[in-house]
């Protein structure tokens, strides 16, 4: 479905990116883990359109997305929860999903959307007219979830979920996260938190320093001397 | 019908009456006064179609000073008719703002970085009048070529006041229509999600440099025309009363002052200023020059502390909270 060949990206004279490799197929869940500072949000933001790649392929569904923008990128169906939920704070609840569903084809699926994502996310059906500054930390991350499920995604782009969450905040969210899955949702996402994440997706990656070191079954992945030492904490 | 449709309309009588009215000699002085009222509020509101949405900017004395010198020389260069001249300041008044604004969009130049920009715009603009004084007249000003006729259709020029008075009442009018137009459309949700958090509205699909490049280029149109018609009013320009940083601080008192969220809110804000200035100078004469800059200063400090969405901002926020109060204790 998505496929990023010879990937390198950076900011200025900085190359964050090397060479980057990375597959997602159709109903997939993929993590991406690593270190700080070694590239994931980049990646994220390389894939989502928001910063342009300086070499290499990035193909989604057949076609090249390599240097399209943001917009356009929602357009063919990959939707971003960005670092930090990102939320619009001032706007309710409500106005946030209707801002995930800006692009017209979505715009027309609002009802049925904004349904699903309530039923989702009950909590968010309760604060509809609230501002959505005044959520609680999970429940941004769970809005900006539900925005990004507002444009009717084939694949979504989880930047650190579980950042700045509460632990048992990161469970449910994960378990979210997982009900999405079972939705029918392609996955990739980027984590610290390695040993949950492992338990949730297919595949991983793991990046170092603007390189992918790594990759395999998560369950293969997570039983890695080096990876369970560095990472998970065993 | 609604009774706040019912003011809406007695109040548009009213001011379309009012030319008609006896006034015991006073009337030149009322109309002269109600022309500028409508002329700067037209202005503001054109301003506040940007500044709503966080795109504050302190340069709209460029855009003015723009469309009405663009529009004098024309006339008086080459006999063009402000008509046509109009709309020749106004396209090139929006060619430049996208000049300004596409660089400022690209590398992400925003809030207080962008209001600095936007300072120099202004200044530089009527810097560019002062210099080039061989036909802009520098900073003595230019006076409009006088037609032969004193109501002359071809050259906008009117020496009958109640012409100007109809003219900018149809023009503030069109200010009006066309913020309630923006206000209702998705154009107004993007603008907002933008002003919010820009990768955020990137990230749901907003062509964010569309959006922005669009709503300046609507705000500089608008304002140049206000520029114009000032010029064809006033039938002289002044690189002082119509560019740099005096006015563009101007319009964004008047704005802030009233409220740039709200429809009337501009209006209620110029009509405020321009009064209280009037009201200094029939007082005063000559006696406190910069007094009413030195209020406005203060009350502008004093506003954006206390009172962020200005008078009639928050007026009306005031009277809706007590008319949901009132209804969930009838309920």
């Amino acid at each position: 479905m998505l496929e990023l060949k010879n990937i390198t990206a950076g900011y200025g004279h900085f190359t964050a990116l090397w060479d980057v490799q990375l597959r997602v197929a159709r109903g997939e869940a993929v993590a991406v883990v690593g270190p700080n500072g070694a590239g994931k949000t980049t990646l994220m933001r390389v894939i989502s359109g928001l910063i342009p790649s300086r070499a290499g392929e990035l193909v989604f569904e057949g076609e090249s997305l390599a240097g399209r923008p943001a917009h356009d990128i929602v357009a063919h169906g990959i939707a971003h929860v960005p670092e930090g939920r990102r939320i619009f704070p001032a706007l309710t609840v409500g106005d946030n999903l209707r801002m995930g569903a800006f692009l017209p084809a979505a715009r027309q699926a609002f009802p049925e959307s904004s349904a699903r994502v309530y039923d989702l996310f009950p909590a968010l059906a309760e604060r509809q007219r609230q501002r959505a500054g005044s959520l609680s930390g999970g429940e941004q991350q769970m809005l900006a979830i539900g925005r990004a499920l507002m444009s009717r995604p084939k694949l979504i782009l989880l930047d650190e979920p579980s950042m700045g969450l509460a632990p048992v905040m990161v469970l449910r969210l994960f378990d979210l996260i997982r009900r999405i899955r079972e939705e029918g949702y392609t996955i990739l996402v980027v984590e610290q938190n390695v040993r949950q994440v492992l338990k949730l997706v297919d595949r991983a990656y793991l990046l170092e320093v603007g390189r992918i070191k790594m990759e395999g079954r998560a369950h293969e992945l997570a039983e890695q001397d080096f990876v369970r030492k560095a990472y998970v904490g065993l | 019908m609604t009774p706040g449709r019912l003011a809406a309309l007695a109040l548009l009588a009213a001011l379309a009456a009012a030319p008609f009215v006896p006034m015991a000699g006073m009337r030149q002085y009322v109309l002269h006064v109600t022309i500028q009222i409508f002329i700067w509020s037209f202005i503001g509101g054109a301003w506040s179609l940007m500044g709503r949405f966080g795109l504050v900017s302190l340069g709209h004395g460029a855009f003015l000073g723009l469309g009405a010198y663009a529009a004098t020389l024309l006339w008086n260069f080459y006999g063009l008719t402000p008509w046509v001249g109009g709309l020749v300041a106004v396209a090139l008044t929006v060619g430049f703002a996208l000049v300004v604004a596409y660089p400022c969009s690209r590398f992400r130049i925003l809030g207080h970085y962008f209001a600095l920009v936007t300072l120099a715009v202004g200044e530089v603009v009527r810097l560019l009048i002062i210099a080039e004084r061989d036909w802009t007249g520098g900073s003595l000003g230019l006076t409009l070529r006088p037609a032969r006729t004193d109501a002359s259709l071809l050259a906008i020029q009117y020496a009958d006041k109640r012409v100007f008075y109809y003219a900018s009442l149809v023009v503030w009018l069109l200010g009006l229509w066309v913020w309630t137009l923006l206000d209702r459309s998705m154009a107004r949700a993007a603008m907002e999600a933008i002003g919010e958090d820009e990768t955020a509205a990137a990230s749901v699909g907003i062509h964010v440099t569309r959006f922005k490049l669009g709503i300046t280029a609507l705000s500089a149109a608008l304002t140049a025309l206000g520029g114009v018609l000032y010029a064809q009013y006033f039938t002289y320009v002044n690189p002082d009363t119509l560019a740099g940083i005096g006015v563009s601080l101007r319009i964004v008192f008047a704005v802030v002052l009233g409220g740039m969220y709200s429809l009337l809110g501009p209006t209620v804000g110029t009509a405020l200023t321009i009064a209280l200035s009037e009201y200094l100078r029939v007082i005063f004469g000559v006696k406190f020059i910069g007094m009413a800059e030195t209020i406005y200063g203060l009350l502008l400090v004093l506003f954006i502390i206390f009172l962020p969405s200005g008078i009639y901002g928050s007026a009306r926020g005031l009277l809706r909270r007590r008319r949901t109060l009132e209804a969930s204790a009838t309920a």
